[in-house]
């Protein structure tokens, strides 16, 4: 059997990150990333559209520049890489079988970085009623095909969901000369972030309808059109609302689920809220010498955002593999989410690693003119205010040496809101 | 496509700026920040944008290169600039970054490729 220090699985931006920063602190580079898809480099690789390494690299990088930058330096640093290659199960002695083209394959690593990704929830998952056409896609799906593969996908779609993946790929068909008749949200607000309502519709005049809904999708073999409404408070269908849209392709953009049929497989603990593993300041998850990051541990709105914490990942695995009997013996402090916070990432902090740290975190509605408050034992240690919060963009809080050095290991740590 | 307001992506608070006229001059209503008003006076003068698209590649191992233009270009000549990429074939192997047209449409941008694509592998190998 193979052996590895770091075995990062996932050769998207997390994975590439966290390997680059595993190859960095080992003596014997021991490190090998695995990816499913023909390229690294992940989902980047479709995301062709700019908006990328605003904060990470200063500079405004499509998908595939962004993740061209980290290839480059695996490629340099002959770091190992299998493209094409599936891994089908994970032990939590961190045992790896992985299968491609040569066959079977059992590798052992002393850590292992999860780094698989996410993916979009489909039609099946909103229930959307209606016939089953040809003509229907997640809209990740319609940008792999467009943007890699060079298909034409349809002539006049609906959007359904304003993510910001439906949003760009509304701008995406529009170029490419089929009609976006409008985007659909059930939501009183997008899920989206603002650049990309203005850049992606309003620059083009495509309707974005709040608080509706798609009731039915028509058509026996190809999509014919769809069947709106207007939804009330509790989101529910306002009668005789109903209106028909013509079109032929549909798309799905209703949110995305972090890809952990391996981590259930090594036993390890998920977050109800995030669908991730539950990790402390370490990226650790719930079985020793496992990690997490990027988009399997939570959704990122930002691949900035994935690249730091991947790098915090790669590092403490790499830690890991070395110095193992530094984990050992784990003792936590809960990282809790209260009122008006949906999650919080990390949800713990190891006590044998009490080192400053990011707290990521997202708000579970809309707010105007609010306060966020990190306290233990009833002491708040930070608060920052902020005029406007959304579900869509994910919020951090710098948790500083000197907060730590005021902490209470016996009590929980909370992160809420109230409203000014 | 005239319009009178626009919304501010500069920070999440996305403020609506409108433009109003009085007796021949301009005024700008609506900004939280000086920043949001330099970027409305912009937009409003004109709106430019990074156009991203695909190109096709003959003998590559994939079939479509990603391009982008080096700097935004004015939001009107967006479709024209779309319509001369769409005629548009290279020949893999492709660098990231080679120039595929140079100044497109005067607007003093190049289009460049975004991704490196490797020669098809022949079926004889």
């Amino acid at each position: 059997m193979e052996k590895y220090k770091v075995v990062v699985i996932g050769g998207g931006p997390a994975g590439l990150a966290a390997a680059l920063e595993s190859f960095k602190i080992l003596d014997d580079k021991k490190v090998l990333i695995i990816e499913r898809d023909k390229f690294l480099g992940g989902i980047l690789n479709q995301c062709i559209h700019p908006g990328f390494g605003l904060h990470y690299f200063k500079e405004e990088l499509t998908g595939p520049e962004y993740a061209h930058r980290f290839v480059e330096q695996v490629v340099e640093n002959r770091i190992e890489y299998l493209t094409e290659t599936h891994v089908i199960d994970i032990t939590p002695e961190k045992e790896i079988v992985a299968v491609n083209k040569k066959g079977l394959k059992r590798i052992k690593a002393d850590a292992i970085v999860l780094a698989m990704g996410c993916r979009e929830r489909t039609r099946g998952a909103i229930i959307t009623p209606g016939t089953r056409p040809a003509g229907i896609f997640t809209a990740g799906q319609a940008q792999r095909l467009i943007n890699i593969e060079g298909y034409r996908i349809g002539k006049k779609a609906v959007i359904v969901g304003s993510g910001d993946i439906g949003l760009i790929m509304a701008r995406r068909l529009t170029l490419e000369g089929i009609e976006v008749k409008a985007v659909v949200e059930i939501m009183p607000y997008s899920t989206g972030l603002r650049r990309n309502i203005v850049q992606c519709l309003d620059d083009f005049g495509i309707p974005l309808l709040l608080s509706h809904k798609v009731v039915k999708i028509h058509g026996k073999y190809r999509v014919e059109g769809v069947t709106i409404a207007k939804v009330d408070s509790q989101l529910q269908e306002i009668p005789a609302t109903e209106r028909f849209i013509e079109c032929d392709t549909v798309l799905f953009s209703v949110g995305l689920i972090p890809e952990n049929e391996l981590s259930k497989k090594a036993g390890i603990v998920l977050d109800i809220k995030t669908g991730g593993p539950v990790v402390d300041n370490t990226f650790s998850t719930s079985q020793k010498g496992i990690f997490a990051c990027g988009n399997v541990l939570h959704v990122h709105d930002l691949v900035d955002n994935v690249t730091l914490e991947a790098q915090i990942a790669g590092r403490y695995a790499a830690i890991y593999s070395q110095h193992p009997e530094l984990f050992e013996n784990n003792i936590h402090v809960n990282i809790v989410a209260k009122e008006g916070i949906r999650y919080v990432v990390p949800q713990k902090l190891n006590k044998n690693f009490v080192q400053p740290f990011v707290l990521r975190f997202r708000v579970d509605n809309f707010y105007k003119d609010a306060i966020v408050t990190v306290s233990n034992a009833g002491k708040v240690l930070v608060e920052y205010k902020k005029s406007i919060l959304t579900p869509g963009e994910m919020e951090s809080i710098e948790i500083s040496q000197k907060i730590l050095s005021q902490l209470d290991f016996s009590n929980d740590i909370v992160v809420s809101l109230q409203n000014i | 496509m005239q319009k009178n307001k626009v919304t501010c992506i500069l920070c999440p608070r996305g403020c609506i700026i409108e433009k109003k006229e009085q007796g021949g001059t301009f005024e700008f209503v609506g900004f939280g920040c000086t920043r949001g008003m330099k970027w409305a006076k912009e937009e409003f003068t004109n709106p430019k944008r990074i156009l991203t698209t695909t190109v096709h590649v003959k003998s590559g191992e994939i079939e479509f290169v990603p391009v982008r233009t080096t700097k935004p270009i004015p939001k009107e000549k967006i479709f024209e600039a779309i319509s001369i990429l769409k005629g548009i074939e290279v020949l893999a192997p492709v660098e990231i970054g080679s120039v595929i047209v140079k100044n497109i449409l005067d607007t003093g941008a190049d289009v460049v490729t975004t991704r490196r694509v490797g020669q098809k592998e022949s079926l004889d190998n």
